[in-house]
């Protein structure tokens, strides 16, 4: 039984370069052990420790996403076809962009607080100095 | 016919139009399954996010987040940013567009039209140099406003309060309800709403393949997902690859005479397969998908014409959807 699986270009050095392969199993988990048994280390890329799919991968069969199929346990079929891709979905700059601009959201929003602590302090400031004078 | 004040009050309120050669023949008998088309292209800028970027404005406005001749920056070389740029001229804002050099004229030309300024990051530094300079830019410039729709509400808001009622007044016996997988607003917003509404929707998800040029080296640790996902709102999620988009694209304007983009074709590609499966278990399907745009913006692409494996190659790197 065999089914073809295409691999991303970021995990073709667990399969000699190779951009598709084939293996065997009547689940996508078995699936992925078959594989893992000709190219070591390649389902610990895809299968967190707790034995769940890696949150930023998705894979398909037969162009439908497993996740609703029921993930590792998605049933599989002789002459199926398997696509693995990094989570990038919807315009790879757009994500890109957007998830670094989201990182300094937080730093933004701290350098407008500590402008506003600023300015509410700035007249205590100026009256002491006068003050002192 | 209809009458507004301005605008902005133009958007939305699509038709949703059948497509009686395009729906597979079901045999004699069987309950019909029937495809409807919700021409999004019919918005003021000729895209769905015109809903989105009008939402996100408003949102923005209520919560004194925006107040007159603010800066609005976001980074996007597509739909949104020729939406944002709309709204912002009408409503009073200057819009700062992050975008890598080499996307097409056509986008900047838009862009500049619509108002919009637009700050480059380098096209040989790819999306790794897109990731500095909007990096740069947001902490250069604090009291911007990012309006951010991979992450902001009321992308998704929009379509709950109009895309989804739209689509049940029309069709009150949909069934099926597709379309496409960027942010993630049209679907969680939609799919929110009919599911609350319509026992058995099924919400489908297309999302583009690119060629692998787009997604190069990119690592699988570093992955990103939008903050708007929820994937409990879909039943399913289609991936479909250049070749199937572009050859759903041609069938649509050859068959039936509507003219879209490419994101257009991979929705399409994801309706005719559920349709189909509705045909082979005889089940009733009423199929709405999402137009998303008209071609116009794709047409330097050269995808229309020629062979699919010639289309193939010409998107080949591009942000297609």
């Amino acid at each position: 039984m065999a089914i073809e699986v295409r691999i991303p270009t970021i995990l073709r050095s667990y399969t000699g370069g190779a951009k598709v392969v084939e293996g065997a199993g009547d689940t996508l988990g078995d699936l992925l052990t078959d594989l893992d048994s000709r190219h070591a280390g390649l389902k610990a890329r895809l299968v967190t420790d707790a034995g769940a799919l890696h949150r930023f991968v998705n894979v398909y069969v037969n162009d439908e996403d497993v996740r609703f199929l029921g993930a590792l346990d998605a049933k599989l079929n002789d002459g199926d076809s398997v696509t693995i891709l990094p989570a990038v979905a919807g315009g790879a700059f757009g994500f890109a962009a957007a998830a670094a601009i989201s990182q300094h959201r937080a730093a933004a929003a701290a350098i407008s607080q500590h402008r506003a602590a600023a300015a509410a302090i700035a007249p205590r400031v100026a009256r002491s100095a006068v003050a002192a004078r | 016919m209809a009458r507004y004040d301005s605008l902005l009050e133009a958007c939305g309120g699509t038709p949703l139009v059948g497509l009686p050669r395009l729906s597979p023949t079901v045999p004699e008998g069987a309950p019909p399954v029937r495809l409807w088309a919700k021409l999004e292209d019919r918005n003021p800028t000729g895209s769905i996010k015109d809903r989105a970027a009008l939402f996100m404005v408003r949102a923005a406005e209520e919560a004194g987040r925006l107040r007159p001749g603010d800066t609005i920056l976001e980074p996007t070389s597509g739909n949104t940013g020729i939406s944002l740029a709309m709204v912002a001229k009408l409503r009073g804002y200057r819009l700062v567009c992050v975008m890598p050099e080499n996307v097409s004229t056509e986008r900047v030309q838009l862009l500049r039209m619509y108002g919009a300024e637009i700050i480059f990051s380098a096209a040989a530094g790819g999306s790794n140099q897109a990731v500095a300079t909007a990096k740069q830019i947001s902490a250069e410039h604090p009291d911007w406003v990012m309006l951010y729709q991979y992450g902001n509400e009321a992308n998704a808001r929009a379509h709950y309060e109009t895309t989804g009622p739209e689509l049940l007044h029309d069709l009150p016996t949909i069934t099926h309800f597709v379309a496409g997988l960027g942010t993630t607003g049209t679907l969680m917003g939609t799919g929110r709403y009919l599911r609350e509404k319509v026992d058995g929707i099924q919400v489908v998800a297309a999302e583009p393949r690119y060629g692998e040029l787009v997604y190069g080296l990119r690592n699988i640790d570093e992955g990103y997902v939008p903050e708007l996902y929820d994937a409990t709102v879909l039943s399913r999620r289609f991936s479909v690859g250049t070749r199937d988009a572009v050859l759903r694209t041609r069938q649509l304007v050859e068959v039936e005479g509507i003219f879209a983009g490419f994101s257009t074709g991979a929705i399409l590609h994801a309706a005719l397969a559920v349709a189909h499966e509705a045909v082979r278990d005889g089940r009733r399907a009423d199929v709405a998908f999402v137009v998303c745009d008209g071609g116009w913006k794709y047409l330097s692409t050269g995808a229309y014409g020629g062979t699919l494996a010639d289309a193939e190659d010409a998107l080949e790197g591009q942000l297609w959807a």
